[in-house]
């Protein structure tokens, strides 16, 4: 693998990078095992009231009305409001804004919030939610997408152009019918992928306060506090200016903690209508109703193949499972779509997806977005294939790989691919070909590979300013405090804003103070979502270090008498290369700085590169760069009981350089236990009342690290152009082969194709039965697909 | 979080202070050992006492002990770790080390008691919820409604026996030590239990258990207890099996017992099962036939984890595998790892 130096300061520098690609620890690692991190529900404030929200025990019902009055008489309660006093729309993405902080007229699932109380304790808010009256007309709920897709004069939301269809879309790039007739072999296949929950530990928790001045404060343990920033300013009416949010260390979010809530915005208001700050924190049930967790995707998929394995064509439907609003869907639907090309060389490839509401809680991002779904369907599938033809599946896939600096069919560049190294290296280590149908019955190994971004290239509402950006603070004494918008949700995301500072100034990472997530103090960064942080908060430290360089530089260079282009900083030191006992330490270099130029400050910040795709819906897709993972799964399956018993993870993952290699196996370990437990036990299921089945920690069937099997990790590095230091993402790419390599594993063992997850016991005893349908896959018009092929956009008006 | 209703604890010293307690403050009492089950089904509302008479200074039921010529003495009060790990236990019943051992996890197994397992209330997935859920569900049989909401038409609650030592203990013929003010009284375990997940004990709510006798003919006698549930880590049962026998020199069952659990209100006595084992070689084909029979009175409802066609399924296959064991095994049987390797 080629070397490469950072932009700014490497060529010359011969030891490579001082902090960078070593296992140091992560900056929050003490207080977190000290158990001296201040989560959201660890903050208490003098005066602070207490909310609960009342939510719908009705999965579809009109509100009449809402009577406070007994609620008010309570002692103890402060305020009540409900849907009238929030009546302003909002949501994630800027086109669907249709949900409401408390529900005005309509409540949309079992759990959707209807009002709000602030009282003394919690005992008394919640005594006071029963003593609302809620007048309810009950309607017939939605619960399946068949459900949702016939009934066309019911409708769950009336904005939408059609029936309960919240998004549709269709896509033709290249040509389909001529790659499917060049096909000696056409497969096909429908599979389910069942929804599922984020279950972080800490549950979702905010704070308000509301000072005299008439600034607003919110804490809250969220992803994006950007986004929330912004909601707050539309539905509390306020200026952006007089609304400071400030994420709170997120107790794990994967996702879940990414929109703008209700909670959030009730006790600001709250706080608002009583002066006080005012807390809530949500039970663990209300975490399974709030979620936003994995879509629920039925999928159909055609591939054609020349007899030696080659695509040749791929046209794939996916039917989404929205939930109540819209959340993240209109991204998630388009996501199913986008990353089948990224892999494997597909010359022609059709797309339709549709994400319909139902009345259950609303699905949004989960680690993958949207994409561990079709990427199930896909590695089944061409583990099918692999099978018929009698091909390796391995080899299948090596045969064709996207090879580096390439446009896919569908316009996504990919510039780095690691995925040819990770399949050898994932094959190798856990011993593939000694395996793959050679183990005794029961026994059995799956492969599958994956792929995704490294961040989004667009951001989620139209602007063409900075996704990330980072001031830095020199002060006299050396120190240095860098200050930028993201999000710590346990990815380490502080941590790579210190490395990279530290890497970049020369210092040690310990004596960089890192500010991070508060709308007063930071400068925005978009959130943490998409495996967007480490590139683009790490390319912008870069840049802000690069600026803070400059004038240390300038000044250094008079005082050591030696041309700033051999100057490096080194050690906590500004020091001559050419004549290393020249220099000057770092403080009295900020020193003399300061001296010359005043407060020293420097900025930067990062937008993702340009992208081909110009067809809409092309923004959905490309990213700074693509990671890859590869995964093996050995298992054993009881033919008796259909009990699996998964006996080793190995996984071999692209991340363009280990920025820290504990911190991108931690990631890919958290990864694949998240992976396991999708595909053998978890599930967001309901009711024909569509109530949540089972919304408790002991019900809703996680694996705990007593069920974790022994992973291997192997990362590969291909040194991205685009990454800081060279990195790509870790934190959700490595959950996606996982998923269908346990399903192909499950083949490989006991002889049954499981289509779809979670593989639980009773599946692979009706399989072995032949009893096991495949999942079927509703009929639906999709609209007239937009063609493009690289180079060559067409783009056709599309209605939805 | 869900908040802790309050409640007024009461601390007596001897079991027949607390029995005159629940006793006298009536239905709105409850006594609490460990708390496990308690505390969180209060959060839940579905126990709503105001009163909680507590267990945990009482020494009387306390002790695990090997009395000559009568058996085992199990306080109730113990912990189900002290149980899992007594030596005596491990020795000869080791499938009730198995089950004490398997109940959720070693925090609260720290915490509960034998005694607490072995009367723990009854489960259903419509039942241990909320009361935010079971507002929007409808109240059931069990608490605050008035119809079973697994199966409308039963007129009696299908909540499941979800205790892992009782089917143990009653595969031994372990015998119940009950205590009130009015003094003690010692009954066969399996006369405790009743096939109502409401009724679900047939003992005054005012009596309370000392301890059981595992008796002293039961030394001798295999046993073994195979749990079915999705995670090895912390679930309740979806199925238990415990089964316990003994064979003569050359073989042949003198005597057998197999006792299901989660399949109904109260642990599943196997009844016929002793015909099919005794008097033959424990082989293949008696194995069989006991299976059999124990899958046809397995009756697991849609209200577990766990599709019920797939536990009434898997007690067939359950059951094999604990005979199997048991008559692969030499003296000590047990383990609770039902796969074959």
């Amino acid at each position: 693998m080629r070397k490469r130096m950072s932009p700014m300061s490497r060529d010359g520098k011969k030891n490579g990078f001082s902090v960078i690609g070593k296992p140091l620890p992560r900056i929050d690692g003490p207080a977190k095992c000290a158990g001296d991190t201040r989560y959201a529900d660890d903050i208490v404030m003098p005066r602070m009231l207490f909310s609960r929200l009342l939510r719908s025990p009705h999965p579809h019902a009109l509100i009449h009305g809402v009577s406070v009055r007994r609620a008010l008489e309570l002692p103890g309660v402060h305020a009540v409001i409900t849907g009238e006093d929030v009546p302003t729309k909002f949501g994630i993405m800027p086109s669907t804004q249709d949900e409401e902080a408390l529900a005005v007229d309509k409540v949309r699932y079992v759990g959707d919030p209807v009002a709000a109380v602030a009282a003394v304790s919690e005992d008394v808010a919640e005594e006071a939610l029963r003593l609302i009256d809620v007048d309810y007309q009950v309607l017939a709920p939605i619960l399946s997408i068949e459900g949702a897709l016939e009934a066309e004069d019911h409708r769950i939301h009336a904005w939408n152009r059609r029936a309960n269809i919240q998004k549709a879309v269709s896509f033709e790039f290249g040509e389909v019918d001529a790659g499917f007739e060049a096909a000696d072999e056409i497969f096909e296949g429908t599979y389910f992928f069942q929804g599922n929950t984020h279950l972080p530990m800490e549950q979702y928790c905010a704070l308000a306060t509301y000072t005299p001045d008439g600034k607003l404060t919110l804490w809250s343990s969220t992803q994006t506090p950007h986004y929330v920033h912004r909601a707050l300013s539309r539905v509390l009416d306020l200026p952006m200016g007089h609304i400071r949010v400030i994420a709170t260390p997120v107790g794990g979010g994967f996702g879940g903690k990414s929109d703008p809530f209700s909670h959030e915005i009730a006790v600001a208001k709250l706080a608002m209508i009583t002066g006080r700050p005012v807390k809530i924190t949500l039970n663990r049930e209300e975490s399974f109703y709030v979620h936003r967790g994995r879509h629920p995707v039925k999928m159909w998929m055609r591939t054609g193949v020349k007899r030696d394995g080659t695509l040749t064509g791929m046209w794939f439907r996916s039917f989404l499972d929205g939930g109540g609003y819209s959340s993240y869907g209109l991204a998630t639907v388009y996501y199913t779509g986008a990353l089948q090309t990224v892999t494997y060389d597909l010359p022609a490839y059709k797309f339709e997806g549709v994400r319909v509401f139902t009345n259950k809680p609303p699905c949004g991002p989960k680690r993958g977005h949207g994409t561990p779904q079709p990427r199930f369907a896909m590695e089944v599938q061409l583990d099918e294939i692999a099978d018929k033809l009698g091909l390796d599946p391995v080899e299948l896939r090596l045969k064709q790989v996207v090879e580096p600096n390439t446009v896919t069919v569908n316009g996504l560049r990919v510039s780095t691919i690691g995925l040819r190294e990770c399949i050898e290296k994932v094959a190798a280590s856990s011993g593939w070909k000694e395996k793959h149908r050679l183990l005794p019955p029961g026994h059995g190994v799956g492969f599958a590979a994956s792929s995704y971004i490294s961040g989004a290239g667009l951001p989620i509402y139209w602007n063409d300013m900075p996704h990330s950006g980072v001031q830095l603070r020199a002060d006299r004494g050396g120190g240095v405090t860098v200050f930028c918008g993201s999000t710590e949700i346990g990815q380490g995301s502080d941590s790579i804003l210190a490395f990279a500072v530290a890497e970049e100034l020369g210092l040690r990472p310990e004596d960089v103070r890192v500010v991070t997530a508060d709308t007063d103090l930071t400068p925005v960064d978009l959130g943490s979502y998409s495996s967007r942080v480490t590139v683009m908060t790490g390319n912008a430290a870069i840049q802000a270090c690069g600026n803070l360089r400059e004038r240390l530089f300038e000044v250094a260079s008079e005082v050591l008498e030696v041309p700033a282009d051999d100057l490096e900083m080194e050690d906590g030191r500004v020091r001559s290369r050419s004549l290393p006992d020249r220099g000057l330490a770092f403080a009295e270099c900020v020193e003399r700085a300061e001296t010359r130029f005043g407060t020293l400050g420097a900025t930067g910040s990062y937008r993702p590169p340009r992208h081909p795709g110009d067809y809409k819906g092309a923004g959905v897709g490309p990213t700074p760069a693509y990671s890859y993972s590869a995964a093996v799964v050995e298992l054993h399956c009881d033919s008796d009981t259909g009990e699996i018993r998964i006996d080793k993870v190995w996984i071999a993952h692209d991340c363009g350089r280990a920025f820290n290699p504990l911190w991108v196996q931690g990631q890919v370990e958290g990864s694949v236990y998240m992976a396991l437990g999708e595909v053998l036990m978890e599930e967001q299921i309901f009711r024909k009342s569509g109530v949540h089945k089972i919304p408790s920690i002991l019900e809703y069937k996680s694996p705990t690290t007593l069920e974790t099997p022994p992973i291997e990790t192997i990362l590969v590095e291909t040194d991205d152009p685009e990454g800081p230091f060279g990195a790509k993402e870790a934190g959700q790419g490595p959950l996606l082969p996982v998923i269908p390599a346990v399903s192909n594993a499950v083949y490989d063992a006991v002889g049954v194709r499981i289509h779809e997850i979670p593989v639980t016991p009773d599946k692979i005893l009706r399989a072995l039965d032949q009893r096991l349908k495949d999942p079927t896959v509703p009929s639906f018009e999709f609209p007239t697909p937009i063609r493009w092929a690289p180079g060559q956009g067409v783009e056709v008006p599309q209605k939805s | 979080m869900l908040r802790l209703p309050d409640f007024t604890y009461v601390r007596p010293r001897t079991l027949a202070e607390a029995s005159g307690a629940l006793q006298e403050l009536g239905d709105e009492a409850m006594a609490v050992a460990g708390g496990t089950d308690v505390y969180p089904k209060m959060k839940r509302g579905q126990f709503t006492p105001r009163y909680l008479v507590s267990l945990s200074r009482i020494e009387e039921h306390r002790g695990i002990r090997r009395v000559e010529g009568r058996g085992l003495w199990i306080g109730a009060g113990e912990t189900l770790s002290a149980v899992a790990g007594h030596e005596t236990v491990r020795r000869a019943f080791p499938a009730l080390a198995d089950a004490a051992g398997l109940v959720s996890t070693l925090q609260l197994r720290n915490a509960g008691t034998i005694g607490g397992n072995l009367f723990v209330d009854t489960r259903c997935n419509y039942y241990d919820q909320s009361f935010f859920w079971r507002q929007a569900v409808g109240f059931c049989l069990k608490k605050d409604g008035d119809i079973c909401l697994v199966a409308p038409k039963s007129r009696v609650c299908l909540a499941i026996c979800s205790s892992d030592t009782a089917p143990v203990l009653s595969s031994l013929g372990a015998e119940a030590v009950l205590v009130s003010a009015q003094g003690s009284r010692e009954v066969p375990l399996d006369t405790l239990y009743r096939d109502d997940g409401i009724d679900y004990l047939a003992k005054r709510p005012e009596e309370l258990l000392q301890g059981v006798w595992v008796p002293e003919e039961s030394f001798g006698w295999r046993n073994v207890y195979l749990k079915l549930r999705r995670r090895g880590s912390f679930d309740f049962p979806v199925l238990g099996v415990a089964a316990a026998l003994r064979t003569d020199a050359s073989g042949t069952c003198e005597g057998a017992k197999i006792v299901l659990t989660a399949v109904a209100s109260a642990p599943k006595v196997v009844v016929d099962a002793p015909g099919a084992l005794c008097g033959r070689p424990v082989d293949a084909t008696a194995i069989d036939e006991a299976a059999e029979l124990a899958m046809r009175v397995s009756h697991p409802l849609d209200n577990a984890d766990m599709d019920y066609w797939y536990r009434k399924r898997m007690t067939r296959v359950y059951v094999t595998r604990a005979l199997r064991r048991l008559a692969d095994a030499g003296e000590t049987a047990g383990g609770a790892d039902a796969s074959p390797a």
